[in-house]
């Protein structure tokens, strides 16, 4: 242990530790723009967090600098004043001013540390970013280089937390620029559009693609019919954008929210979740009966779909020819609702509350039109339907709980773990050992999966399939390991999911900032709670709504009309 | 990742010649799996080539299974790297401050004025390329200016066309009559 003094107070912290958290410790917060602990992203670099440590001649970044023993630090003098407000002005003289007008206006780290910190003036002059270009070339992100500060916390995020290494620091000193190698846009580069660079950025400089007026047209438009579902993890983040504590569940005043917008029906994507299960459960024992490709490889996670399309993509016979319930669920709306409510499916809009952005570009995707329009026309962040919430003037906190509307919106309890990681295969193995035994889990929770260690395993029993071995992965970075080995050929594993985004879906790159750890976990809690404690029924089969739709539309799993619309393909992309 | 020379289906891709990819992916075999590798290799691949376009980064890339944002990274930060065609001489004229009062300015100037291109340019026919370069530590013989490896001290504007002529292929200069 190390004993040093901090603003006066004597503390004892472990060897190793930095000033920044030694600080933390007794109190204080010294203000960062460019460390990000979630991460392990402390380059040092933005200067805003140094301190002075008697008998050094120079100011200390305190958030690389380790403590010593008998050393003095002052987080709060005079000159550590001025030279946060010195380091902030110049930040902000090559900055854009137009607060007001951003996307992160009230969300940003720049502009918060501004505040905090008290900057009054700009003494130097000022850049002109007149003949600035703004990357909006992805349907997912938009990238405004002229309000990056350099911190490169998306290039950690990128490179380190999803080992996608799209983004690099290009030149150096004033040229220098965050870009996609060669300096193209993102949808030219290797960019898989989950967002967690926009998760991390402290500023406007990568944000999400706003579409929340087209939203609002379409509502106004008396001849639409506009539906709307909301991914599971929605509900365990929501109530974060009005300021409840992470991991409400909020399933019932998010549904009120949502028909005070004026949709015209609320489903919930966790009801194509529940089918999802139905669909890719049938086709894994087909794999495994058949002997089909194996490992089978989940396919909700539209991020990990286009990082396998550019970097794995002799493992595209791997992937389950799954939709994602998102899409199964546009489907779904135009060919199979549309006909239950005897609407012109080319009146039916559909619009997707996600946490994640690259279910934008999912969306997107040429081939998601299988019910003849559009499967899915909008999509919108957890951020953006917290924008409308709050344009609306809807006090959210006091709304009373409100039912979903038939017949897309009731779900189980696997439908709604979809959320975290783990929580698709969970989901799967209770529906896979009932069909295959013809009875349910003992115990239907299998914890082994669930959690935030980056590679999970487990085996189950099941039945006259013998031994079933899968494998969870979350966060990019870790899938890579995983496909590694099933390259290498020492995987054995019969079924393996992943999630893009670090934690699943409650992690996502549309999730609710600012991020942790922790709120990935109490989100999850939520959703297991949901599952366990809120739902009656807990396994994908048991849905009467699903049950309902396979007696009247779909007649049988992996049936043809399920091929037309519920399976899909995917293509080659480079690197 | 097996990098063989693949120099026939190659040749003359980009400019370069079967002989320059062959050398290319030498160079890349040598330092494979070698910690570190990236900069000496991008090196002596500008060596071979002059300089380093996407086509030759992505072949490093490759070769060492490295990022391509991670070899433009590394290409863009460092000065001495270039992604643009190097001219077959290299003029680098200092401008460090002890070079910059004696002249160095006008030098530069009348060069680009000369070679009709700019710091950083390479002459339509490939003779020469122009560089700024912050101090060579030879202040002393300032204004300094270095064509590939000849140092030439104290450099006067009205000697800098008899200089450009030494480094000429032929009679047929490229506008450096004055």
């Amino acid at each position: 242990m190390v004993n040093l003094t901090i603003d006066n107070q004597k503390l004892q912290v472990p060897e190793g530790t930095t000033l920044l958290e030694a600080a933390h410790k007794i109190g204080i917060h010294i203000p960062t723009l460019c460390a990000n602990v979630e991460i392990h992203h402390t380059p040092g670099a933005c200067r805003v967090c140094v301190v002075e440590v008697e008998r050094s001649r120079n100011l200390v970044a305190s958030c690389v600098f380790p403590v010593a023993e008998g050393m003095k630090v002052k987080t709060n003098s005079d000159r550590v004043r001025r030279a946060r407000q010195t380091v902030i002005e110049f930040l902000l003289s090559d900055h854009p001013q137009d607060c007001t007008i951003c996307q992160k206006n009230g969300h940003c780290e720049l502009q918060s540390i501004a505040e905090q910190i008290g900057v009054r003036e700009i003494r130097v002059p000022r850049t002109d970013f007149t003949h600035h270009r703004i990357d909006d070339s992805s349907p997912s992100l938009i990238r405004d280089t002229s309000k990056c500060i350099n911190c490169l916390r998306c290039v950690t995020a990128c490179a380190e937390v999803q080992g996608v290494y799209c983004l690099t620091p290009e030149a150096r000193g004033f040229n220098c620029k965050v870009v996609p190698a060669m300096g193209t846009s993102l949808m030219d580069a290797v960019c898989v559009l989950c967002g967690q660079c926009a998760v991390v950025c402290p500023t406007g400089a990568i944000v999400e693609r706003d579409e929340v007026d087209q939203v609002w047209a379409v509502l106004e438009d008396p001849h639409k019919h506009v539906i709307v579902q909301e991914a599971p993890a929605i509900r365990a983040m929501l109530g974060e954008e009005f300021g409840l504590p992470p991991g409400t569940l909020v399933t019932g005043k998010m549904i009120a929210a949502l028909r005070r917008l004026g949709f015209d029906k609320v489903f919930d994507t966790n009801f194509t979740a529940d089918l999802t299960i139905i669909e890719e459960g049938h086709e894994l024992l087909k794999r495994l009966q058949n002997g089909g490709t194996l490992p089978m490889m989940t396919s909700c996670s539209p991020g990990w779909i286009k990082f396998v399309e550019h970097f794995y993509p002799s493992l595209l016979p791997n992937l389950s020819t799954c939709k994602s319930p998102q899409q199964m669920f546009g489907a779904l709306a135009k060919t199979y609702y549309a006909e239950f409510a005897g609407i012109d499916p080319k009146n039916i809009f559909v619009v997707s509350i996600m946490p994640c952005t690259a279910k934008k570009f999912e969306a997107s995707r040429p081939e998601m039109n299988s019910s003849g329009y559009r499967d899915v026309d909008v999509v919108l962040t957890a951020r953006e339907l917290g924008r409308m919430i709050r344009q609306a003037g809807i006090d959210f906190v006091n709304l009373p709980d409100e039912p979903f509307d038939a017949p897309m919106g009731q779900y189980t309890g696997a439908g709604t773990i979809f959320g975290a990681t783990g929580g698709v295969m969970e989901a799967a193995l209770r529906t896979v050992y009932a069909v295959v035994t013809g009875e349910n889990l003992p115990i239907l929770d299998i914890t082994p999966v669930r959690g935030l260690e980056g590679v999970k395993e487990a085996t189950l029993e099941v039945g006259r399939l013998g031994e079933v071995r899968v494998a969870v992965a979350h966060g990019l970075a870790n899938a890579r390991k995983l496909m590694d080995q099933i390259i290498e050929g020492t995987a054995d594993y019969h079924f393996i999911e992943i999630m893009a985004c670090p934690g699943g879906c409650v992690g996502g790159g549309g999730q609710s900032l600012p991020a942790s750890n922790e709120k990935r976990m109490l989100r999850a809690q939520a959703l297991y709670h949901d599952d366990k404690d809120v739902q009656r029924l807990r396994q994908s089969h048991e849905n009467p709504a699903v049950k309902q739709l396979y007696e009247t539309f779909l007649h049988e799993p992996l049936g043809e009309r399920s091929h037309q619309l519920l399976h899909t393909h995917y293509v080659k992309r480079g690197v | 990742m097996n990098h063989e020379c693949k120099c026939e289906k190659k040749m003359g891709e980009n400019g370069f010649t079967e002989k320059q990819w062959c050398q290319i992916d030498g160079v890349i075999q040598k330092f494979k799996d070698k910690p570190g590798a990236l900069i000496p290799v991008l090196e002596e691949i500008q060596g071979i080539t002059g300089y380093l376009p996407e086509v030759v980064q992505r072949r490093v890339a490759l070769g060492l299974n490295l990022p391509l944002s991670q070899v433009y990274g590394v290409t863009t930060f460092y000065s001495f790297f270039t992604m643009k065609p190097r001219g077959k001489h290299q003029i680098r004229v200092c401008l460090g401050t002890a070079c910059h009062v004696r002249g160095a300015k006008r030098n530069m100037e009348h060069l680009m004025q000369a070679l009709n291109l700019k710091p950083g340019e390479c002459t339509e026919d490939r003779q020469f390329s122009l560089d700024v370069v912050r101090c060579l530590g030879a202040c002393g013989l300032a204004p300094v200016m270095v064509v590939d490896d000849d140092t030439h001290k104290q450099v006067k504007e009205a000697k800098l066309d008899q200089i450009l002529k030494k480094y000429e292929g032929g009679s047929d200069g490229n506008g450096s009559e004055v």
